[in-house]
C-alpha cells in the first residue's frame, strides 16, 4: 500500500512574530501512507497541513511533493518563489478538510460536492453529480443532497466536507482536527466515515487529531510534535504503548485523562 | 386643479422614477467596479478606485451636477440633460456603494477562501462562486438604504431645470398658489416611492437569505 517518498519537508522553519512554530523541520511521507500528527496545541501540526495546502508559506526550507518543490519554480536556471499557476498545478495533488467544515453556505449539499469537479477538474455536470451522489451515499448523506449546509448538524456538515474533498480525487488528504468542533457522538460518526475512507481509498492521509483511538486504528505512523519539532516518530502501537520520550508520555497521559 | 397641471406632475413623477432606476443601475456598475478594484492586487487599480470613492464621497452631488450640466458644455461637451442627471447621481451613489461592496466582500470569512483554495479554484472562481454570492446577501440592506438616498437626491436635478417631480411641483405651486397643498403632495409622492423601494429591498433580502438556506429572522420585540 505504501510506496516511495511522496512528501518531503527539508529544514522547514516558520515563525509568527517572535514565536517559532516550526523549527528546522525535516521528515518524509511515503505515497499511500497514513500519518497522524499529535502533540500539544501550538506545536506546529496544523501549520504543516496548511503549508501542504499552500495556505501558509514557510520562512525557510523546502517542501517537495512528488519530487517537485511546492513553493519554488524553475525560471531559467534559477529557483524563484512560486506563482499562482505553479501553486494551482501543485494543488491538484492535495485537498484538505477543516476543523470548522467550511462548506459553502450559498450552495446546496450536492453543489458543494460537484462545483470544484466541474470547474476545476472539468467534469460534466452529470458526471460530477453521479459521483457526488455516490460519495454522499458513502458518507451516509444520500438523502441530504438538496439541503443547505445551514440545515445540517455539525457532524453532517463535516461528512459533506469529506465527500467534497474526496470528489477532487486527491493523492493527499489533509485532515485538520476534523472532529474537534463536534460533540463526542457526532465526532464518532465522522470518525467512522473516515475509517471507511481509509479502507476504501488509496490516498495518502495526514491527520491532525486528538482522537487517539482513531489514530491507532488508521495510521501507519504517528508523529509526536513538540515546540515545532518532531520528537518521536513510530507506528501507533509502539508510540502509544511504549513511548520513548518523557514528553510523549506526559502528553498521552493528559489526552487520555481528558477523554 | 386642472388636468394639465396633474399631467405635469405625472410627467415629473416619470422623470424622478427614471432618474432613480437608471441612476441605481449605473450606480451599481460604478459600485461594483470601484469596490472590487479597491481589493485588486494591483496598486494602480486600487489607487484609481480609491481616488474615485474618496473624491466623489467628498463632493456634494449638486456640485457634480452643476459640473456636468453647466461646466462641461462650457468646455465643449454637451450631455443630454437626463443623462447628465443620471450620471451625476450614479457617480455619487456609486462611490458610497463601492464601500458597501468592499465591506461585504471583506465580511466573507477567510475560511471560505481557504476552502476554495483547498478545492483548487482559480482566484476568479473563488470570487465568483464562493465570495460574491455570499457578499451579495450582506450587501442588500445597505444598498437598500443607498437606493432611498438616491431617490431623495434626485430632487437636486430640479435645480438644473430637469423637470422631475420637485420641479413640476414648483410649477404647479406657481400656477395655483397652493403652496402647502403642493408641498404636502410632494411629501406623499416621495414617501410612497420610498415605501415601495423599501418593500422591494425587503423582498430581495428575503430571496437572498433563502439562497443561503436561511429563513430571515423574525423581528424580535424587546
Amino acid at each position: 500500500m505504501t510506496g516511495e517518498r511522496f512528501i518531503s519537508f527539508d529544514g522547514v522553519s516558520k515563525h509568527f512574530g517572535s514565536t517559532t512554530v516550526l523549527d528546522d523541520l525535516s521528515f518524509d511521507i511515503r505515497a499511500g501512507e497514513r500519518v497522524t500528527l499529535i502533540g500539544p496545541s501550538g506545536s506546529g501540526k496544523t501549520t504543516i497541513l496548511r503549508m501542504l495546502m499552500t495556505l501558509t508559506r514557510p520562512d525557510s526550507g523546502t517542501i517537495t511533493v512528488d519530487g517537485v518543490p511546492l513553493f519554488h519554480e524553475r525560471r531559467g536556471d534559477a529557483l524563484v518563489p512560486a506563482g499562482e499557476a505553479h501553486l494551482r498545478r501543485m494543488r491538484r495533488h492535495t485537498t484538505m478538510v477543516f476543523q470548522q467544515y467550511n462548506l459553502f453556505p450559498n450552495m446546496r449539499v450536492l453543489r458543494n460536492v460537484t462545483e470544484a469537479p466541474v470547474h476545476v477538474l472539468g467534469l460534466s455536470r452529470d458526471e460530477a453529480e453521479g459521483r457526488g451522489r455516490e460519495l454522499l451515499e458513502l458518507v451516509g448523506l444520500g438523502d441530504k443532497v438538496d439541503a443547505y449546509p445551514s440545515q445540517l448538524s455539525g457532524g453532517q456538515q463535516q461528512r459533506v466536507a469529506i465527500a467534497r474533498a474526496l470528489a477532487m480525487r486527491p493523492d493527499v488528504l489533509l485532515l485538520d482536527e476534523v472532529t474537534s468542533a463536534l460533540d463526542p457522538e457526532l465526532a464518532a460518526e465522522v470518525l467512522d466515515v473516515l475509517r471507511d475512507v481509509a479502507r476504501t481509498f488509496d490516498v495518502t492521509m495526514l491527520c491532525v487529531t486528538h482522537a487517539m483511538r482513531f489514530a491507532r486504528d488508521v495510521s501507519d505512523r504517528v508523529l509526536m510534535f513538540n515546540e515545532g519539532r518532531i520528537i518521536e516518530s513510530a507506528p501507533p502501537e509502539q508510540l502509544f504503548d511504549a513511548p520513548e520520550q518523557v514528553r510523549t508520555k506526559e502528553f498521552l497521559r493528559s489526552v487520555i485523562d481528558e477523554t | 386643479m386642472s388636468t394639465g397641471l396633474w399631467l405635469l406632475l405625472f410627467d415629473g413623477l416619470l422623470v424622478t422614477l427614471q432618474l432613480t432606476v437608471f441612476g441605481a443601475a449605473l450606480g451599481l456598475v460604478f459600485a461594483f467596479a470601484a469596490g472590487l478594484a479597491r481589493l485588486s492586487g494591483r496598486r494602480v487599480v486600487r489607487g484609481i478606485a480609491f481616488a474615485y470613492t474618496e473624491g466623489f464621497r467628498g463632493l456634494p452631488a449638486l456640485v457634480v451636477l452643476f459640473w456636468l450640466v453647466f461646466a462641461l458644455p462650457a468646455l465643449g461637451l454637451q450631455l443630454e440633460p437626463l443623462f447628465a442627471g443620471v450620471l451625476a447621481l450614479a457617480l455619487n451613489i456609486g462611490a458610497y456603494g463601492a464601500e458597501v461592496v468592499r465591506g461585504a466582500v471583506l465580511s466573507v470569512p477567510a475560511a471560505q477562501l481557504e476552502a476554495a483554495v483547498a478545492l483548487n479554484f482559480t482566484p476568479w472562481q473563488r470570487m465568483r462562486l464562493v465570495v460574491l454570492p455570499q457578499a451579495l446577501v450582506a450587501m442588500v440592506p445597505p444598498m437598500g438604504n443607498l437606493l432611498v438616498e438616491l431617490l431623495k437626491a434626485t430632487a437636486l436635478v430640479s435645480l438644473v431645470y430637469l423637470q422631475d417631480l420637485t420641479f413640476q411641483g414648483q410649477i404647479v405651486r406657481a400656477a395655483t398658489g397652493e403652496t402647502a397643498a403642493v408641498f404636502a403632495g410632494l411629501l406623499v409622492g416621495y414617501g410612497v416611492i420610498a415605501l415601495a423601494l423599501t418593500r422591494l429591498v425587503r423582498l430581495v433580502e428575503r430571496r437572498a437569505a433563502a439562497g443561503l438556506g436561511r429563513t430571515p429572522a423574525r423581528e424580535v420585540t424587546r
